[in-house]
């Protein structure tokens, strides 16, 4: 069991809340506990919103989920080939463990190719525009989880 | 709490360590293919036919550019080099080249205005400008069928290692290094495009989606840019390393200058 800790950047939230939501980017992040392979609790404290969650899938800018897997999308033409098919990822996984799996894949397995969505240290050379923000942001998070949890075949 | 944070970061940045160098294989010699091998018959025979290729009038006009008066010297390409055809043969399958100048390697782009600077006394192409890029492409299309030969040498070695480095490396907010796609998964597809070997044999290239020609250096940007990650200034060394390095890893893999790619 492993407790993080992250930094408040006061700033970025100042900015956000003047600037109104910004896509993808949270204005900090929230401390979560990892139990075995998984995040047993919402980051938000609240269940996620499933139909969010597919749009957020299904976004090539926002979640990216389709560059490299498939899914039952098949209204999406062009899916990837890197990855597993999401199909049936809810009855594969828990909530919990599909948390942890988005927030930061690399604490499964070190050498995945799939982005950690809800960590902002231990990255190198990042762009500016994206300094100190995840991919996607608490609430986005518990949205795809939700949506997953949905996939039972 | 805060006399162990420092602690936990020392962890988790070894954890990174770790993960940032697992045993990446680099692509077999036999097995290395281009990206035009990649691309369906109507992209191929663009490139191939030289009437289809909008690259050739790039070529054109670097041919012009060649023969041109310019700078304070008064003297053109062609009153140093003569005919392109012979004297630069081969010259671009070598670039980047390690220039005693400035002691470090130079690409051909930087090469050709090192010329217009110190031999014809005139102002360097901006990159990406149309005449560099015209120039670099006249240049280029003289080493097509040529084999990629890059230095690998005492002078050149270092830089080599520093691409490869920053080729392996994790990077960006996405956290990918561009072995784990050009390495590990070229036979993927990201999305609908192949992803390939990222073999820099025809640049530059004329892309489809930019409608244009562009170099090297542009195709890299994009990737970095894909990754969320910094995008050294065009012509930075970061930039001439990844370059060199890439040039290195197609060793022999012949030039197809000017090139079409999606
Ligand atoms: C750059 C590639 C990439 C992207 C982008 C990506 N993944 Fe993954 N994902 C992988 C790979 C590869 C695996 C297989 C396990 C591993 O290698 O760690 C995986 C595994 C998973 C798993 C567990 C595997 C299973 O049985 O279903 C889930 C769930 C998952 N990803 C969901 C997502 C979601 C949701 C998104 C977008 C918010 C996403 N992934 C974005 C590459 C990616
Ligand atoms: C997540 C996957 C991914 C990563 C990581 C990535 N690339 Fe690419 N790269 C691609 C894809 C996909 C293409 C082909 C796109 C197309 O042409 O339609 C490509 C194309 C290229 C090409 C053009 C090859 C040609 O035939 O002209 C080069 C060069 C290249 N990449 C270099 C790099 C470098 C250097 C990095 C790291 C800084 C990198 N890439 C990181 C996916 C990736």
């Amino acid at each position: 069991m492993v407790e993080h800790r992250r930094r408040r950047v006061t700033l970025t939230v100042i900015a956000a809340l003047a600037l109104g939501p910004i896509t993808g980017a949270d204005a900090e992040l929230r401390s979560y506990k990892v139990v075995g392979d998984a995040i047993p609790e919402s980051l938000t404290g609240a269940p996620g919103d499933p139909a969010k969650g597919r749009a957020i899938v299904a976004n090539r800018q926002v979640g990216l989920c389709l560059l490299c897997h498939t899914g039952p999308f098949p209204e999406e033409r062009f899916q990837g080939t890197l990855a597993p098919d999401l199909s049936g990822a809810g009855t594969r996984w828990s909530a919990g463990q599909l948390r942890l799996r988005i927030a930061d894949s690399t604490r499964v397995n070190p050498a995945t190719i799939m982005p950690p969505y809800y960590r902002t240290d231990g990255l190198v050379r990042v762009a500016p525009a994206f300094v100190g923000k995840p991919v996607l942001n608490a609430e986005q998070i518990e949205d795809v989880v939700a949506y997953l949890a949905t996939l039972r075949d | 709490m805060i006399a162990w944070m420092p602690v936990w970061r020392i962890v988790a940045a070894a954890a990174i360590v770790c993960a940032t160098y697992p045993a990446i294989a680099e692509i077999p010699m036999s097995e290395r293919k281009s990206g035009y091998e990649f691309m369906g018959p109507d992209s191929r025979a663009m490139q191939d036919e030289d009437t289809a290729n909008p690259g050739m009038l790039s070529v054109l006009d670097g041919e012009a550019l060649w023969k041109r008066k310019a700078g304070a010297a008064g003297k053109s390409c062609a009153d140093c080099h003569s005919d392109a055809r012979t004297s630069m043969k081969g010259v671009a399958a070598r670039y980047p080249a390690f220039s005693p100048a400035v002691n470090r390697p130079v690409n051909l782009e930087q090469r050709i205005n090192m010329c217009r600077t110190d031999r014809q006394q005139a102002k360097p192409f901006p990159y990406e400008s149309k005449d560099l890029l015209s120039l670099a492409t006249f240049v280029g299309r003289q080493s097509r069928g040529q084999p990629i030969s890059v230095a690998d040498d005492e002078n050149t070695r270092p830089f080599i290692d520093n691409g490869r480095a920053a080729f392996t490396r994790r990077q960006g907010q996405l956290n990918l290094s561009c072995a784990q796609c050009h390495d590990d998964n070229w036979s993927g597809r990201l999305a609908g495009s192949p992803i390939t070997q990222a073999q820099p044999t025809g640049y530059p290239i004329y892309r489809l989606e930019w409608q244009s020609v562009g170099s090297l250096q542009r195709r890299l940007r994009n990737c970095l840019t894909g990754l969320r990650a910094e995008s050294p200034a065009l012509g930075a060394p970061q930039l001439v390393d990844l370059e060199l390095y890439l040039m290195w890893r197609a060793r022999g893999m012949p030039m197809e200058t000017p090139a079409v790619r999606p």
